[in-house]
């Protein structure tokens, strides 16, 4: 593991730990949850990617901003969002974040400055541009931090922020959570250039690619790169290498890849992965790792009974929310 | 005749496609590895290889107007676009490029290409994977758009788009994708400038397309079980619209409900509307009647989401109101 760790204490690796670990159980729940249709439409589980969201949410505070994906249940929790809110949105009741209305792929809340879940891809990143354009402007030293998956890098959209980032040196967090496929898509299948971290340094942005397995060496760069923005330095890029070991969505035989290729990823599972570091460490005793599980089930098992009680909106306010109640 | 879905019916649609042109390939976006978002492709790359079952990056632009340039160039593309809310990241080509380049061109250069896309709710997938926008394409001078309702059609338009010098757009409902039937084991092409009588009637005619087909014959059922004969008229083309049809059926029925997913409010179902103003005015016993999807974006609980959709019970009131 990274030279970083060194200088993290017990209790830092210990939150890190514990909030993987929310994440995961989280959307294992949310997994089993489809299956007896609690949950609808498309569930993009970020099963073997938790590192990232949480080592980078971790290195923001409460003022900077966040704008996600579709892929972004643990983005959410992370970032501080209720469990409670979170899965009652997976299953569309009024008391979800968004009111139900968006589900699973379209998590927002205001109160933690999280921009929200996008299902267009790349469609997220001109707007995570504006928000960091408004800071800047407003002389608030906040940065917004944009996640996106590789398979944006091909978009249009993508390119455009760049250079507008880079050019108007717009405090921005690119963070490209580069698992190897879009949908069925391999990267080298999709990119002349597979170096995703390649493309930032095309515009003269600064830019970094990091082992997205672990959440250590993550939180590292991300802390680096922030402190960078801060600085004034203007945009910085972040690529995170890592894997979904689940499907796409939940409909996905998997025809794109071989059982063999997942299973290798997942002996470097992050969440083991630090656990076992720690321990080795001296850092985490089995009662530790108890009390964490502990703790995530009983959350977990919080947020489901919360949403098995919570409403479904009456059919009457159908319209609601469409445009802004009393016109200006 | 086979059993067959309209998924299967696509599928044998381009395969056909494939076979009997060499300046026929597909390109879009996991249209090969993965399958095909909604498998409409699935075993076309260990068919025809890659060069002909081309998986894209994810550059909605950048493909639709590679595919602009092939098509005027030689080839014959079939675009697929994963969904009408992605061919937005590709408007530009669309309207800007594909409609205009034989005008622009004084008629020198046409654009011989087919885009296909899936449209339409009903699969709880939220406001940004829900909205019918054909009714927006067919807004457009130099498109074509289609909406194949049926098996055979499905199985037989894609054959005629192709062969059209213009750009054909063809939306397929995303909850058509799955639906059974039986189709004539020498099903083929078929045209695509007239609109369909599916079921006749002489008290009201239901017109409608694509997803909602389903919808109105079974209000036409319903109905019938009322004494009140529907006549449903799918229009199969949604630029050009065939009036002619339209109006024969209104000449019979002097009434008139337009049922469509779109929303009402700046629509295909306000141009039909408008075109039976103008050409069935006197003929009408009854205000025209529309049943479409209530001013929201498609919001992702399943009630919600059916409120939110035109559905049966509404298409049979409608009907019922217009009736008198
Ligand atoms: C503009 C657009 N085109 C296509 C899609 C369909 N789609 C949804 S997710 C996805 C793959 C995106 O891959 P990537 O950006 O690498 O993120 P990941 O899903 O791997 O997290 C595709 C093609 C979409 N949502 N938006």
């Amino acid at each position: 593991m990274s030279e970083a760790k060194l200088h993290l204490t017990r209790d830092t690796l210990l939150g890190l730990l514990h909030q993987m670990t929310r994440v995961r159980r989280f959307e294992e729940k949310c997994d089993e949850l489809y299956q007896v249709e609690k949950i609808r439409g498309f569930l993009h589980l970020a099963i073997g990617e938790e590192a990232i969201s949480t080592a980078v949410m971790a290195a923001l505070t409460a003022e900077d901003a966040v704008v996600a994906t579709y892929r972004e249940h643990g983005h959410a929790l992370v970032r501080g969002v209720p469990m409670r809110a979170v899965m009652a949105e997976m299953y569309g009741k009024q008391e979800g974040v968004s009111r139900g209305r968006g589900g699973s792929m379209h998590l927002f809340s205001a109160a933690h400055r999280f921009y929200g879940g996008y299902a267009i891809v790349g469609g997220g990143l001109p707007l995570a541009g504006g928000l960091a354009l408004a800071d800047k402007m407003q002389h608030k030293s906040c940065v917004t931090a944009c996640f996106f998956g590789e398979g944006a890098a091909a978009e249009g959209e993508f390119h455009e922020t760049m250079n507008l980032a880079a050019l108007w040196k717009l405090p921005i967090l690119f963070v490209c959570e580069n698992n190897l496929y879009a949908m069925g898509t391999r990267l080298d299948f999709s990119e002349s250039q597979t170096d995703i971290h390649a493309k930032a340094q095309s515009y003269r942005m600064a830019s970094e690619s990091v082992d997205g397995m672990d959440v250590v060496a993550v939180d590292a760069a991300a802390s680096r790169a922030l402190a960078a923005i801060r600085a004034g330095d203007g945009p910085q890029f972040l690529e995170c290498k890592t894997y979904r070991f689940r499907a796409h969505s939940m409909f996905d035989p998997q025809l794109y890849r071989t059982k063999a290729e997942v299973e290798e990823w997942k002996t470097r599972d992050p969440i083991p992965r630090l656990a076992n570091w720690m321990r080795e460490a001296g850092m985490l005793h089995d009662r530790d790792a108890e009390k964490i599980e502990a703790e995530v089930t009983a959350e977990v098992d919080d947020a489901v009974a919360f949403a098995e009680a919570g409403a479904w909106e009456p059919v009457e306010t159908l319209t609601r929310d469409v445009t802004a109640e009393a016109a200006p | 005749m086979s059993e067959i879905t309209y998924r299967e019916a696509c599928r044998e649609a381009i395969r056909d496609a494939l076979k009997r042109d060499p300046r026929v390939f597909l390109m879009g976006e996991d249209v090969g590895h993965y399958g095909g978002c909604y498998a409409v492709s699935k075993g076309l790359l260990d068919e025809f290889g890659p060069e002909r079952i081309r998986d894209t990056p994810l550059s909605e632009s950048g493909f639709t107007g590679l595919g602009i340039g092939a098509a005027m160039n030689g080839m014959r593309p079939i675009v697929e676009i994963m969904t009408v809310n992605f061919a937005l990241l590709a408007l530009d080509q669309i309207v800007n490029n594909a409609a205009t380049i034989r005008h622009m061109s004084g008629g020198q250069f046409g654009v011989p290409l087919v885009i296909r896309m899936a449209t339409g709710a009903g699969r709880q997938l939220a406001a940004q994977h829900s909205h019918s926008l054909e009714g927006w394409f067919a807004h457009i001078p130099g498109l074509k758009i289609l909406a194949p309702a049926t098996l055979e059609d499905a199985r037989g338009m894609l054959w005629t788009a192709l062969e059209d010098p213009d750009p054909v757009l063809i939306f397929e409902h995303v909850m058509l994708y799955g639906v059974a039937g039986t189709l004539a084991a020498d099903a083929g092409p078929v045209p695509i400038d007239k609109a369909a009588v599916r079921r006749p009637g002489k008290d009201v005619s239901l017109i409608t397309y694509g997803g909602s087909l389903p919808k109105a014959l079974k209000a036409a059922e319903a109905l019938a079980a009322e004494k009140i004969e529907a006549e449903v008229i799918d229009l199969r083309t949604l630029r050009p619209l065939d009036d002619a049809t339209i109006m024969a059926s209104l000449a019979k029925t002097r009434r008139a409900v337009i049922v469509d997913e779109d929303w009402r409010s700046g629509s295909l179902s306000a141009e039909i509307s408008a075109r039976i103003m103008e050409q069935a005015f006197w003929n009408l016993d009854a205000p025209v009647a529309r049943v479409c999807s209530a001013e929201v974006p498609i919001p992702y609980p399943r009630h919600l989401e059916e409120a939110a959709l035109p559905q049966v019970p509404a298409i049979v009131a409608a009907a019922k109101q217009v009736v008198g």
